[in-house]
């Protein structure tokens, strides 16, 4: 089971982004628990400075603006 | 959920060649100026057609407004892609690393230049806020980003050229790095990091180790293009509300009354423009319609300057997002240092231009 955050204060964006991550993990039959993090100091502690951000099993992946499809593939298959 | 879906269904891999998007590119570009050309003829024949008095204040105002929307949206069009493919050379972490621990004075300027290429949307004006802060970089360098960053852009300055002229775009780049520097360094020097709220004060940034993104000419193309729908598909009201307004202001309103309000004369008239702008929210998209308007109204280029500046770099909505990681004190040194440099730009604008 992969642990995946994503960091947003609740924008568009943010939800998208919840929504591929969600979609891509079904696609590829992966077991994930999605957590959105709203909150603007427990963003900052990840040490981001744009949003939405992607954490899969406390690494930071992703920063700003939607991720590219296939490279959230490669990022929960890892 | 429907605009979440189209969101993700745009960002389907494909697996064309590159040649493929260059030539893409190329032959977009190649239409993009025929229709361009062809603008003026098009625009007079349609206004032809519609059974208006030659002259007329109507007829005038519907000129002004079939020829305008289309040549504003395509030169926006344009100027948004180049933009989208410059700004994917920078991010705001990669801006951060640059200004952290970097000291007063070059930290400002290097702040307010980076302002204009790095990926920036109001909604993340919190967390690049407490992003910057928490890693080091010093209040008043922040500030200056903050300042520079939506009021210096690629949609400011593009439109700016398109309508009035390189001389008045420079001069508006040069006038708003100025103030976004000059501001950005008194607010450091005024030392207010007491003035933060305290849990920002308190936020570590943890270091961050973004995994390198090797991007190709084909992602940047992309990333143009995704700019291109995301900018223009979100400004395209804007500006159509704002050259109805210009076309309204073109084909009624009397030039001496508003050079007697807006003229160079009317000394009064640039606090009046700074203090009118700051509860009105549009963006450059919007007000540069307007702006050009004014201008051909006999209005002094410093006042509508000023009033344009004001509208977009002073704006409730933000000052309500960023309560949240500051005090109403410092909100008030921001707002009354920032109006300040505004009101000084807009006097000197008079006085250069005349």
């Amino acid at each position: 089971m992969k642990d995946v955050k994503v960091l947003g204060p609740g924008c568009k964006r943010c939800e998208a982004t919840e929504a591929m991550v969600k979609s891509a993990a079904s696609k590829l039959g992966i077991d994930i628990k999605v957590e959105k993090i709203t909150d603007y100091a427990e963003i900052a502690k990840f040490g981001i400075a744009s949003t939405p951000g992607i954490v899969i099993d406390g690494k930071v992946v992703h920063a700003g603006g939607l991720p590219k499809e296939d490279a959230l593939e490669k990022w929960l298959q890892a | 959920m429907s605009a979440d879906a189209s969101l993700i269904l745009r960002k389907q891999p494909h697996e064309r060649a590159t040649s493929w998007w260059i030539a893409g590119a190329a032959i977009g570009m190649a239409l993009w100026f025929a229709i361009y050309g062809l603008l003026v003829p098009i625009s007079d024949w349609i206004v032809s057609l519609l059974p208006l008095e030659r002259g007329s204040h109507l007829e005038e105002a519907i000129n002004f407004f079939v020829y305008d929307t289309p040549k504003v949206l395509m030169l926006l069009t344009l100027v948004v892609f180049a933009m989208g493919v410059v700004r994917s050379f920078f991010s705001p972490e990669r801006t951060r690393a640059i200004l952290a621990g970097r000291r007063e004075g070059l930290g400002n300027i290097a702040a307010a230049g980076l302002g204009i290429f790095t990926p920036f949307c109001s909604c993340s004006a919190v967390p690049l806020f407490v992003g910057f802060v928490s890693a080091g970089v010093p209040l008043g360098v922040t500030f200056s980003f903050l300042i520079a960053a939506p009021m210096v852009n690629e949609v400011a300055l593009g439109l700016l050229f398109a309508m009035l002229g390189w001389k008045v775009a420079l001069t508006y780049l040069g006038f708003g790095l100025g103030v976004a520097i000059v501001a950005g360094w008194v607010i450091g020097r005024l030392h207010l990091e007491g003035w933060l709220e305290e849990w920002v004060r308190n936020v570590r940034a943890g270091a961050v180790d973004l995994p390198a993104d090797r991007m190709m000419i084909v992602d940047r193309i992309e990333a143009g293009i995704e700019a291109m729908r995301d900018i223009v598909g979100k400004v395209w009201v804007w500006i159509i509300a704002g050259i109805a307004a210009g076309a309204f202001i073109h084909g009624y309103v009397p030039s001496e009354l508003l050079a007697s309000i807006m003229g160079k004369g009317a000394w009064w008239s640039v606090p009046a423009a700074v203090v009118i702008g700051i509860p009105m929210y549009s963006n450059a998209a919007g007000i540069i319609p307007v702006v050009q308007a004014l201008l051909g109204k006999g209005a002094a280029l410093g006042t509508v300057l000023a009033f344009m500046m004001s509208v977009i770099a002073l704006s409730l909505p933000e000052m309500i997002i960023l309560r949240k990681v500051l005090s109403v004190k410092l909100i008030a040194v921001f707002v009354g240092v920032v109006g300040l440099g505004i009101l000084g730009v807009g006097f000197l604008f008079n006085l250069i231009f005349t």
